[in-house]
């Protein structure tokens, strides 16, 4: 654990009772009220248990690999003729993606309360895989959620799941994507609450899923936090991270919350663009309202339904963000773009041809954003942008795109 | 007193339970759900809860979910719901209503805006399934200042001091739902449920209805025997998805189930 490195000590968020400012909160029926108190006891108390500590620890470094590196990309900062750009690698992390840092966390506290079933939702299929994974690492029961639209689009990571005993159910409700999915996880939790074990994708749903989640994955700010001073002997100008639900970003995020020279930026999804309405961009273009346990931005219509949303990429095609982003949003220490669906592909090759890494469609709009951002900058400036996961699931999709047969 | 107050009284003078079905505003279209509304009084019932429909009902079942997308497709809306509220208030003065659904289109509303349009609708009662007392005395306490009730829900896992909660933040009556799950789900086990009760009853006065797997009218007598209350849904809304293209069998199908289960019940 990085620990020598100032990290947050002020910002004290969310309360007792889960609230970023108006945001976050539990609005979860009855039924989930008790699950979700027993979790919320298990989380205080294994986040200051030493024995759970150097578990996680030993299984971040030996089963993860991290630290993930962080990588100067020199040609392409030399190319855009701005700002220094440094890539944190969550890429190259077990299953591909910053999920696996939070499932096996999340897991960990699943075994030690003795829950002997396992479910998720997933959008990409990134969390999906990440579940399953953990999953049959420890033995258990493993039912993974997943809109019919996504399952169509990320087929490879569905193979994945299965290979690794997870039961995937293609969720014919609603839009067919990540909410809906879940929707389901949610009635799927509300029917077993006795052994199941719910593993929340994002820092969204009811409390305390926004702040554990955000615990588990802020391992990926820390390390940034020290190999950015230890690399360039100074703090980053700017972090930059997609949200969807705003896992990798808000783990990027966290720990600089209290450095105010350093630029939080996330980039939502402007899908065909935020002026058409098909896109997937709550912060830049949505309201507050209530959604899977917590308040946050949503895109919603005048009535409170729901609107369908859309990207290219699943992991980003969700309604809602984590409620601590609408509180940064609000509160302007974070700033939030968007990046079309065209753009990000633009993101998606650049890396690609300039850097030798195929970036994931989701990880893509970051890139796109940096593109426009470090020609703005000073060349002795600093963005840590996150590469929150590989292109491998991508492929069928930009094959598609490129009418190209596999 | 409120109107569900005196509706559970006059009851229970008579040593009768009541009867409380529950239909999605505007399922299968918005013309079907008002002279339903009051075929289902004709039929004996004593309470309607009025489902709003919402893009994402999470603790419903597939059968009331397919309503909310039914009634969803024509355009309804909470506004529309409360008007149809409003219109049936003309003809019937007595049978309580209670409005059931999600918080997000009463967020859009605004609280005060949606309580003081329930007050116009001359709403009895909210409950909003994914609004738990603590973060629902705001809203509670609106719509208390209106007349209007708030009923919460108890859940089988629910503690002594949720119950007490409730009871204290609630009004009207208490919604046990009778088993882990959505809507629709499973079996109720019945020896459960009587357990459960007693100790919500050994806590407070306030009337408890039954509802979550109540399927038919052996199931309702039975449930009648240990609540106050027998609230069905998905069994009625199960008609309307079953009889698309005839959507007056299907009004006549609730009619026969909520005929037979007061019969049934009346007969406990």
């Amino acid at each position: 654990m990085v620990t020598e490195v100032k990290m947050t000590e002020k910002y004290a968020m969310p309360d007792a009772r889960g609230h970023f400012g108006p945001y976050g909160g539990i609005f979860v029926a009855e039924t989930l009220i008790p699950p979700i108190q027993e979790l919320n006891e298990a989380y205080q108390k294994f986040l200051q248990d030493p024995d759970f500590i150097s578990e996680l620890d030993a299984d971040l470094a030996h089963y993860v690999g991290r630290p993930s590196p962080l990588y100067y990309a020199e040609r392409w900062s030399r190319e855009l003729g701005g700002a220094q750009i440094y890539l944190k690698r969550e890429d190259l992390n077990h299953t591909g993606s910053h999920k696996i840092n939070n499932t096996v966390g999340q897991a960990l506290l699943a075994k030690r309360m003795g829950k002997t079933r396992i479910i998720a939702e997933t959008g990409a299929g990134q969390h999906g895989v990440a579940t399953a994974t953990v999953a049959a690492r420890l033995g258990l029961e493993c039912v993974v959620y997943m809109g019919a639209v996504d399952v169509a689009r990320q087929s490879l990571n569905v193979y994945r799941m299965k290979l690794l005993g997870a039961t995937v159910v293609a969720v014919e409700s609603g839009s067919k994507t990540l909410k809906d999915a879940l929707n389901e996880a949610l009635r799927d939790w509300v029917t077993n609450v006795d052994n199941t074990f719910y593993i929340i994708g994002t820092v969204a749903g009811p409390h305390p899923y926004p702040a554990m989640v955000r615990d588990f994955q802020a391992i990926i700010g820390r390390e940034a936090k020290q190999q950015c001073l230890e690399m360039t002997g100074k703090l980053p100008d700017a972090l930059v991270a997609c949200v969807g639900g705003g896992s990798n970003a808000i783990g990027l995020f966290y720990p600089f919350i209290e450095d105010p020279s350093v630029r939080l930026i996330g980039v939502e999804a402007a899908g065909d663009g935020v002026k058409t309405g098909r896109h997937s961009a709550p912060l830049c273009a949505g309201r507050p309202g209530v959604l899977h346990g917590n308040r946050t931005y949503l895109m919603a219509d005048d009535d409170g339904e729901i609107i369908e949303t859309h990207s290219i990429s699943a992991g980003l095609d969700y309604p809602g963000v984590g409620p601590e982003h609408a509180w940064l949003k609000d509160t302007g220490r974070a700033e939030y773009v968007n990046i079309t669906d065209d753009e990000a592909l633009e993101g998606f090759y650049a890396l690609t041809r300039m850097e030798g890494i195929i970036p994931a469609l989701e990880s893509s709009h970051a890139m796109s954003h940096v593109m426009k951002l470090a020609p703005t900058m000073r060349k002795d400036q600093i963005i840590i942008v996150n590469l929150s996961g590989r292109g491998d699931k991508d492929m069928q999709t930009m094959a598609k795109r490129e009418a190209i047969e596999l | 007193m409120s109107r569900l107050t005196a509706v559970f009284e006059n009851l229970a003078q008579a040593g009768r339970k009541a009867l409380i079905p529950f239909v999605t505003a505007g399922d299968p279209t918005p013309e079907f759900t008002l002279p339903l509304m009051h075929a289902m009084v004709a039929a004996g019932v004593d309470v309607i809860e009025l489902g709003v429909p919402f893009s994402d009902p999470m603790a419903d079942g597939p059968v009331i979910q397919k309503a909310s997308e039914r009634a969803l497709a024509n355009k309804m809306s909470l506004k529309k719901t409360l008007a149809m509220a409003a219109e049936f208030r003309k003809t019937n003065q007595s049978t309580p209503i209670v409005l059931m659904g999600y918080l997000n289109p009463i967020e859009a509303m605004g609280y005060e805006n949606f309580a003081d349009a329930s007050q116009q609708a001359d709403i009895d009662g909210v409950l909003t399934v994914d609004l738990p007392p603590e973060e629902g005395a705001d809203c509670a306490a609106l719509l208390k200042a209106r007349g209007i009730d708030t009923i919460f829900l108890l859940a089988p896992n629910s503690s002594e001091e949720r119950i007490r909660k409730m009871t204290s933040i609630g009004s009207g009556y208490l919604y046990y739902v009778s088993l882990k799950g959505v809507t629709g789900a499973g079996h109720l086990n019945i020896a459960d449920v009587e357990n459960k009760l007693k100790q919500i009853k050994a806590i407070t006065t306030m009337p408890v209805g039954v509802g979550f797997g109540v399927k038919d009218a052996q199931t309702a007598k039975t449930i009648a025997s240990v609540g106050d209350a027998v609230v069905v849904g998905s069994a009625l809304i199960s008609k309307i998805e079953n009889n698309p293209a005839n959507p007056e069998q299907a009004k006549a199908e609730i009619i026969q189930l909520l005929s037979a289960m007061r019969a049934a019940m009346d007969a406990a």
